[in-house]
């Protein structure tokens, strides 16, 4: 548990961050709260000669809740998404989900654009951000563009970020669906999920996704659209198909296809109550 | 001269026996102030770090340490050919096997110390690590015990092929390690044959981890000028040690200065010697530098001692009453690539042979077979007294699956089998003579405390909701009711590599009327410096605040066998008693001569000396220390200390009452221990505060084992649990919340009739979380299911069971 050595960059601004990024290539990431990569690099199984700190870096933080959407700076921290009043009023299921993510000492340290980015599929704000129909903001060295976050990620750990990219910030359309839930059914605190379904639900409207049953975050469309129209039992159908677990210490695929089901049908049973 | 205090004052004041006394260790634990083998840093510190297979069987063909030497700041690497001609590439065990240091010519479990790195600093060790290259060539593998005795498994241990004995009796195969026969074969079989009802069940106890929160390691330090070892390190049996080294090492006993500081929970984990220790000491006497060797947590979950892994068969007779009549025991212990385990010499399966448990069986059968797999080495007692948890958790399991056989309650089944209060001392039918106990008051105390008969109509309430699929939720109800045997031991047949388990405390008295005293244990987060303080207090009347405890330096301490298998208060904690009154003793003499009167006409109060029959007329203590260091006693020598060694006549027998009532989620294989209530009963009760803590612990690492943990391997032999992501450790938020309770039935042969407590909660809570998730099933027909009863294994039971529709 011991890193190999590198060198540590401390830039003032993303344009100088992209320009380390551009002249390290793939020996460099951008580290944000750490609390996934610096884990990788004491097993040494992250190999990079240079870390890129994106702390000094002012503006990249913060929730601005504005007319319609919600902008979260990808440094902001998962106990900022918890403590803030108007963003538990705008998106309530961000701090419903943010209080499932690991421990108190980690939502401390860890950031949301660090969870998004980093294309783990134990995460749970991807599915979240799906679920939300979320936008990332990626800053490279020819500009910025906008990423769905139904389209970002590819497989594990791949995700639509170019080596020379930095995601800045993520951008919520402020939901009008009045039923939300994130269930998790995880083996204890700071664990990853067994299985987690994120379930948005109003007039006419669902959306669902759900964390670590595949090696991406899966948003079903169909599973949306049977719910939207009321179909619990083909919603589940539905998000079932889509998903594709593991075996993992967490147990068979037989069981987390089980309970990945249960769970999504908690969680919509849940943003129905809300919703009414 | 008149007291002031009263009697009650003078006895609370000293916070002796029965005080729940602050823990004094806390003020600099809970401020940071510790002091851990990791805090030690010397001058000129060197550090050691390990290469480790990355397979479970592998010859190894070749180690290049042409990269890592190039490492800036590596000094040097070892191999099993450099320490060969020290004749230190192998080490003894502590169950009369050896192991490899460092890999010679083969590796037989994952994560097995293959070179060790030495470097100038932690960053520098852990490149040369990286930068050797090791060739290997793998060999088949074998995980399963049963599979490793077939007869074209695989040698695992070419070293010792084609043996036909071995350290304890005759091997069968070349992956048998011993054949451990206890009881009468024949007449538990014709009790069997007879028996209205015989139940059968394989019972299962999976291999886990004691995972302290502070992992091994050491620092030793080779002084060339004056010759002298000084080895700190995270040692359960510093003394044991230091013999050990001495012995492997060729340096004399007298050369060799072993400390345990502080340590971070041990839990049998730290009982073993370890490569590290090995080659860091090696590393120090060819450097002449201080070297420090600290694992890190997935190097002590891969490769440190583990424990239980036992497979036992079991058989139970019975009338169609209930009564027992036999119990038959066939257990195969997978050991792993070594035979590692701390039992005492002639106890290869440590105290397994108490699984007759609390119970009157009037005959018994016991055999257990050793056998080598391509895991770690270990077995240790973790938080038990050797592999008493493993018995318990048998009989436990083989009560409740009696009691669905005779279709009755499990708690009637227990009550009409206990041993009766009256039959005590007594002598089992595998050869324990139990020293005390009160079995039915407990039983009768916990299940009134729980109420016992209304839980049971509400779980009958809660099935019929469930049937009626008004509920997703079943409830539970386990029992349990444990008999230990701990404080080894007598010496007469407890010994570990021929040291026999003794313990220790010397006591010396201050002319001021305060203390020091030193033991051959060593607490680990015991809390000995509270409560063998209070010992003292009680015995010679000095407030325990006024007592320093010192243990863990081989060059203070008086020799001692360590802190494991809750020997520490029937042994050590005898032996504290033991020269307290001798100091008592001579105290009497001095206030005899002070008060002008003949030795026995003063008697002890408290806190003094008195004249028979004129209790004004007294001499304190505080005065009576002064006075042995200051005034010329006719007949009597200067000072006042004592030391005693105390060998114990017998084991010592607590035992408990638990009883868990939990929610069992059949659909996700979740659940939620609604209740858990402990009787333990310890006999005399030192510090009421810290038994209460070492029952939450202890059951808290129970709720662990049972609900979780578990050292898991695939079919090649990897680790599939060396992290804390898949080996769980509770926290606080998973942590159920104990109700204690106890009885008193104090040891008649205990200097103070303490039996110990620290494993009890660990041997009882697990097989009482356990029968808690059988006994929710056992309305659908479920006898017997493996631990631990994680998520997806309980969700397993249900859908075995037809229960997922």
């Amino acid at each position: 548990m011991i890193p190999a050595g590198f060198e540590y960059h401390r830039p003032a601004d993303i344009a100088s961050a992209i320009a380390l990024l551009q002249q390290h290539g793939d020996e460099a990431r951008v580290i944000a709260g750490g609390h996934s990569l610096i884990p990788m690099m004491k097993l040494r199984m992250a190999d990079l000669s240079h870390l890129v700190d994106l702390q000094g870096i002012s503006g990249l933080s913060g929730i601005t809740i504005g007319e319609g959407s919600v902008s979260i700076g990808a440094m902001t921290t998962q106990n900022a998404l918890i403590t803030d009043a108007a963003l538990a009023e705008a998106v309530p299921i961000l701090r419903e989900a943010a209080l499932q993510i690991a421990d108190p000492q980690v939502r401390y340290l860890g950031t949301v654009g660090g969870n998004v980015a980093n294309g783990d599929p134990g995460n749970d704000m991807p599915g979240l951000m799906q679920c939300l129909d979320a936008t990332y903001t990626l800053v490279g060295p020819d500009g910025e563009r906008q990423v769905a976050a139904r389209d970002f990620y590819e497989a594990a750990y791949f995700t639509a970020r170019e080596d020379e990219e930095i995601l800045t910030a993520i951008t919520i359309p402020i939901p009008a669906a009045k039923g939300y839930a994130y269930v998790k059914q995880k083996r204890k605190i700071g664990d990853y999920a067994t299985a987690a379904a994120a379930v948005l639900l109003g007039e006419g409207f669902a959306s669902v996704a759900m964390t670590n049953l595949a090696d991406t975050p899966v948003h079903s469309d169909a599973a949306s659209a049977a719910l939207a129209e009321g179909d619990v039992e083909g919603c589940v159908r539905e998000a079932l198909q889509a998903i594709d677990p593991q075996e993992d210490m967490r147990g068979p695929i037989a069981f987390k296809k089980h309970v990945a089901g249960v769970i999504l049908r908690r969680a919509i049973t849940k943003a129905q109550e809300r919703a009414a | 001269m008149k007291d002031e205090i009263t009697p009650e004052d003078r006895v609370a004041n000293l916070k002796g026996m029965g005080s729940s006394r602050k823990r004094v260790e806390d003020v600099r634990f809970t401020q940071g102030k510790g002091n851990y083998v990791d805090d030690i840093k010397l001058d000129g510190m060197l550090f050691g770090d390990f290469v480790r297979s990355p397979y479970a069987h592998a010859r190894v063909k070749s180690v290049n340490k042409e990269a890592a030497l190039a490492v800036p700041g590596v000094l040097a690497v070892l191999t099993a050919e450099d320490l060969e001609p020290l004749g230190l590439h192998w080490m003894p065990t502590l169950a009369g096997d050896k192991q490899m240091v460092l890999a010679d010519g083969k590796v037989l479990f994952q994560g097995q110390e293959v070179a060790y790195v030495v470097a100038t600093d932690r960053y520098a060790a852990a490149d040369g690590v990286e930068a050797v290259v090791v060739e290997y060539e793998e060999l088949p593998v074998v995980v399963d015990p049963f599979k490793a005795l077939e007869p074209d498994a695989p040698i695992l241990r070419e070293d010792i092929k084609d043996r036909t004995e071995g350290a304890h009796g005759p091997v069968r195969h070349n992956n048998h390690i011993f054949t451990w026969e206890q009881g009468d074969k024949d007449a538990t079989e014709a009790a069997l044959a007879e028996a209205d009802v015989v139940a059968e069940e394989m019972i299962y106890y999976h291999r886990t981890h004691p995972c302290p929160l502070e992992t091994c390691g050491c620092v030793a330090s080779m002084d060339k000028v004056t010759g002298k070892l000084t080895l700190w390190g995270t040692f359960q049996a510093p003394h044991a040690i230091r013999t050990v080294v001495s012995l492997i090492s060729g340096i004399a006993e007298h050369n060799i200065r072993v400390i345990s500081p502080d340590i971070g929970g041990g839990f049998g984990n730290k009982v073993g010697a370890y490569a590290g220790y090995v080659c860091s000491v090696v590393a120090s006497i060819v450097t002449g530098k201080p070297v420090k060797w600290v694992e890190d947590r997935m190097e002590n979950l891969m490769s440190t001692a583990f424990a239980r892994d036992y497979w036992m068969k079991g058989r139970i007779a019975a009338t169609k009453e209930g009564k027992i009549t036999g119990l038959w025991c066939h257990t195969t212990a997978d050991h792993g690539g070594f035979d590692a385990c701390a039992d005492p010499t002639k106890f290869p399966a440590g105290f397994m042979n108490i699984c007759t448990g609390s119970y009157d069986i009037p005959t018994a059968y016991l055999a257990v077979d050793g056998v080598y797999t391509n895991k770690a080495p270990g077995g240790v007692a973790y938080r038990c007294s050797f592999r008493v948890t493993e018995a318990a958790y048998f009989i436990e399991r083989m009560i409740e699956v009696l009691a669905i056989k005779l279709n009755m309650d499990a708690a009637e089944l227990r009550r009409i089998n206990f041993i009766r209060k009256d039959q005590f001392p007594y002598q089992s039918a595998l050869g324990w003579e139990y020293d005390s106990g009160d079995y039915h008051t407990a039983w009768e105390k916990a299940l009134d405390a729980v109420g016992y008969d209304a839980l049971r109509a509400e779980q009958a309430q809660r099935l019929e909701d469930f049937k009626a699929g008004k509920t997703r939720k079943l409830i539970g109800i386990g029992l349990t009711h444990f008999t230990e045997i701990v404080g080894a031991g007598p010496v007469k047949n407890c010994d570990i590599l021929g040291l026999g388990m003794f313990d220790s405390c010397e006591i010396r008295i201050h002319p001021t009327g305060s203390a020091i005293a030193r033991l051959g244990t060593i607490s680990q987060g015991q809390g000995h410096a509270t409560t063998f303080a209070q010992i003292i207090a009680s015995e010679i009347g000095l407030p325990a605040d006024d007592i320093t405890l010192e243990e863990g330096d081989t060059d203070t301490a008086p020799y001692g066998l360590g802190t494991y298998g809750s020997r520490s208060t029937p042994v050590a904690g005898a032996a504290t008693a033991m020269a307290a009154r001798k100091i008592r003793a001579k105290a009497q003499m001095i206030a005899a001569y002070l008060l002008e009167v003949h030795d026995d006409d003063v008697e002890w109060d408290v806190d003094r000396f008195a004249v028979k029959g004129a209790p004004e007329r007294f001499k304190t203590m505080k005065e009576i220390a002064f006075a042995a260091y200051n005034q010329a006693i006719p007949g009597l020598e200067p000072g006042l200390e004592a030391v005693s060694y105390y060998d114990p006549p017998n084991m010592t027998y607590p035992f408990g009452a638990y009883i868990c009532v939990m929610e069992i989620d059949v659909d996700t294989g979740e659940t939620e221990v609604r209740s858990f209530y402990a009787l333990d009963d310890c006999g005399t009760r030192i510090n009421p505060m810290i038994i209460d803590g070492q029952i939450h612990g202890g059951a808290t690492e129970g709720y662990a084992i049972a609900m979780g943990q578990e050292i898991a391997y695939d079919e090649m032999g990897n680790n599939k649990s060396a992290t804390l992501m898949d080996f769980f450790l509770p926290t606080a938020w998973e942590t159920p919340t104990y109700t204690t309770d106890f009885t008193v039935t104090p040891s008649p042969h205990h200097p103070i009739g303490a039996k110990g407590v620290g494993e009890s909660p660990n041997v009882g809570s697990v097989p009482c979380f356990s029968n808690a998730v059988h006994d929710a099933f056992r309305p659908f027909g479920l006898v017997q299911s493996h631990m631990p009863h994680d998520h997806w294994r309980i969700w397993k039971i249900a859908r075995d069971l037809g229960l997922h529709g």
